[in-house]
């Protein structure tokens, strides 16, 4: 319903998600962690919601362009296209920190599930990332992509729940007792050793222990450009099967 | 697995991002699908026997230019909506340009007819079978357009499939030309559209599915 009516709304969204994205949550460390997280997910939370009520509901900071989360992510993420590893994790590992803000805020009810999106998000994000250009500003590109797993979810939610039996009693309340709430519940690890061995060994010999690529071909006996290969069409076939056991 | 594991996983080995790989998806696809319709249009349909001496009056070009339009723009709409965080914006503006001047060229020459003459315009000689044959020949290109623009990332796959199935549909009426004997803007204005449309609304009911990342 939501994308529809954000579809309504013409051009407005375009305005409203890199000002609802980029401009009211400075993640400096004067600010606590999770302070900087609520106010993140506020300002995906705007952006989530009817675009067109974004701008002004920060009036304030209409007037700056570009926002420290922007500039700093962006710079990591820059490096991370150029082939910097370190650049790039760090950008995942802040990423990850506004996304499980933004999760915990947006599907309370379902913690459980927020770890497994917060993966899911970050998978995608990876596939994703040649779609990015410099021109546009990364905090909406990223906002997009969190938005649209977040409505697969909200919709493989729905599904689930016609299908399966809706009745449920007072023993399903205390079946699982949550310690980790951290914990993703579905396991990408397993996921992962279920693909076909032309991309299974090229991610566990480059992505898992660390070996080049050159490496990698030795190992496994195919061409470096067939580990390359190998690696992308692994990691967007683990997305698939992430969304095939939803 | 856990997500810090997950990042280190992501993170390791990266290399440098390749941004033109889209871009030689859309190359490679491209002319397959292109080259698959123009043999459907010779073996089913056959070129038009004067097409030498129809391809030397500008009608000809000007009824070319039309699909051309059509699918430039609409290839712009697909790069667009590929790209998550941005809007179709003003390729929804241009996709409108060139069937905007279809219709007013229609508009004009029914005008200018007699009164007789303007359903003769309208129909042609092929109004019962154009737009299905432009499907026939969409299939080729919607195929290579819907597999190059799986590499893109769109986050609202309806409208990425209408107009990925507008682009697929401008491609195939470009085939179409060369056997079609239709030399009027007012039959283009309307049987054209309904052809190129037909495949855009089944990439708009598709697009969810066929274009899911």
């Amino acid at each position: 319903m939501r994308t529809r009516e954000r579809d309504s709304q013409g051009g407005m969204d375009a305005i409203a998600v890199p000002d609802a994205m980029g401009y009211p949550h400075p993640i400096a460390p004067v600010l606590g962690r999770a302070a900087a997280a609520r106010k993140l997910a506020a300002s995906f939370d705007a952006g989530a919601d009817i675009g067109a009520g974004a701008p002004s509901r920060h009036p304030e900071h209409t007037g700056r362009p570009l926002h420290p989360a922007e500039i700093r992510l962006k710079a990591l993420f820059v490096a991370g296209l150029e082939g910097d590893a370190d650049a790039y994790r760090l950008f995942l590992q802040e990423l990850t920190r506004h996304l499980r803000g933004y999760l915990r805020r947006r599907i309370p009810q379902w913690h459980d599930d927020v770890e497994d999106l917060v993966q899911e998000i970050l998978l995608a994000v990876h596939n994703a990332r040649h779609t990015w250009r410099p021109d546009e500003p990364l905090t909406a590109w990223v906002h997009a992509i969190a938005r649209y797993k977040l409505m697969d979810f909200f919709r493989s939610r729905a599904r689930r729940e016609s299908l399966n039996d809706p009745l449920d009693d007072h023993a399903d309340l205390f079946a699982t007792p949550d310690d980790e709430p951290a914990q993703a519940r579905r396991d990408i690890g397993k996921l992962l050793d279920q693909l076909p061995d032309k991309q299974r060994l090229p991610i566990v010999h480059v992505k898992l222990e660390g070996r080049s690529v050159v490496e990698a071909a030795q190992l496994t006996g195919l061409s470096e450009s067939a580990v390359k290969v190998g690696i992308h069409r692994g990691l967007k076939a683990l997305a698939a099967r992430i969304r095939g056991a939803q | 697995m856990k997500t810090d594991d997950l990042i280190d996983l992501l993170s390791t080995g990266v290399t440098r991002v390749d941004r033109k790989a889209v871009l030689r998806r859309f190359a490679r696809a491209l002319p397959l699908g292109l080259a698959g319709s123009l043999v459907i249009v010779m073996l089913v349909f056959g070129v038009r026997p004067d097409l030498m001496s129809v391809a030397q009056t500008p009608i000809f070009w000007a009824k070319l230019a039309f699909p051309v339009a059509v699918a430039l723009a609409a290839a712009l709409a697909v790069s667009r909506l590929g790209r998550p965080g941005v809007r179709g914006g003003y390729a929804w503006a241009l996709v409108a340009v060139p069937f905007v001047g279809v219709w007013l060229a229609g508009w004009l020459t029914l005008g200018a007819a007699a009164p007789a003459e303007r359903v003769p315009l309208m129909l042609g000689e092929s109004w019962r079978v154009c737009p299905f044959n432009i499907l026939l020949l969409s299939v080729p290109t919607f195929a290579a357009v819907f597999w190059a623009a799986r590499g893109l990332a769109p986050t609202r796959p309806r409208l990425a499939g209408a107009a990925a199935g507008l682009f697929a549909s401008g491609l195939a009426t470009i085939a179409y030309c060369v056997h079609c004997p239709e030399m009027s803007p007012a039959f283009w204005s309307i049987w054209y559209a309904i052809g190129m449309l037909l495949p855009a609304a089944i990439g708009a009911w598709l697009g969810p599915r066929l274009l899911r990342w």
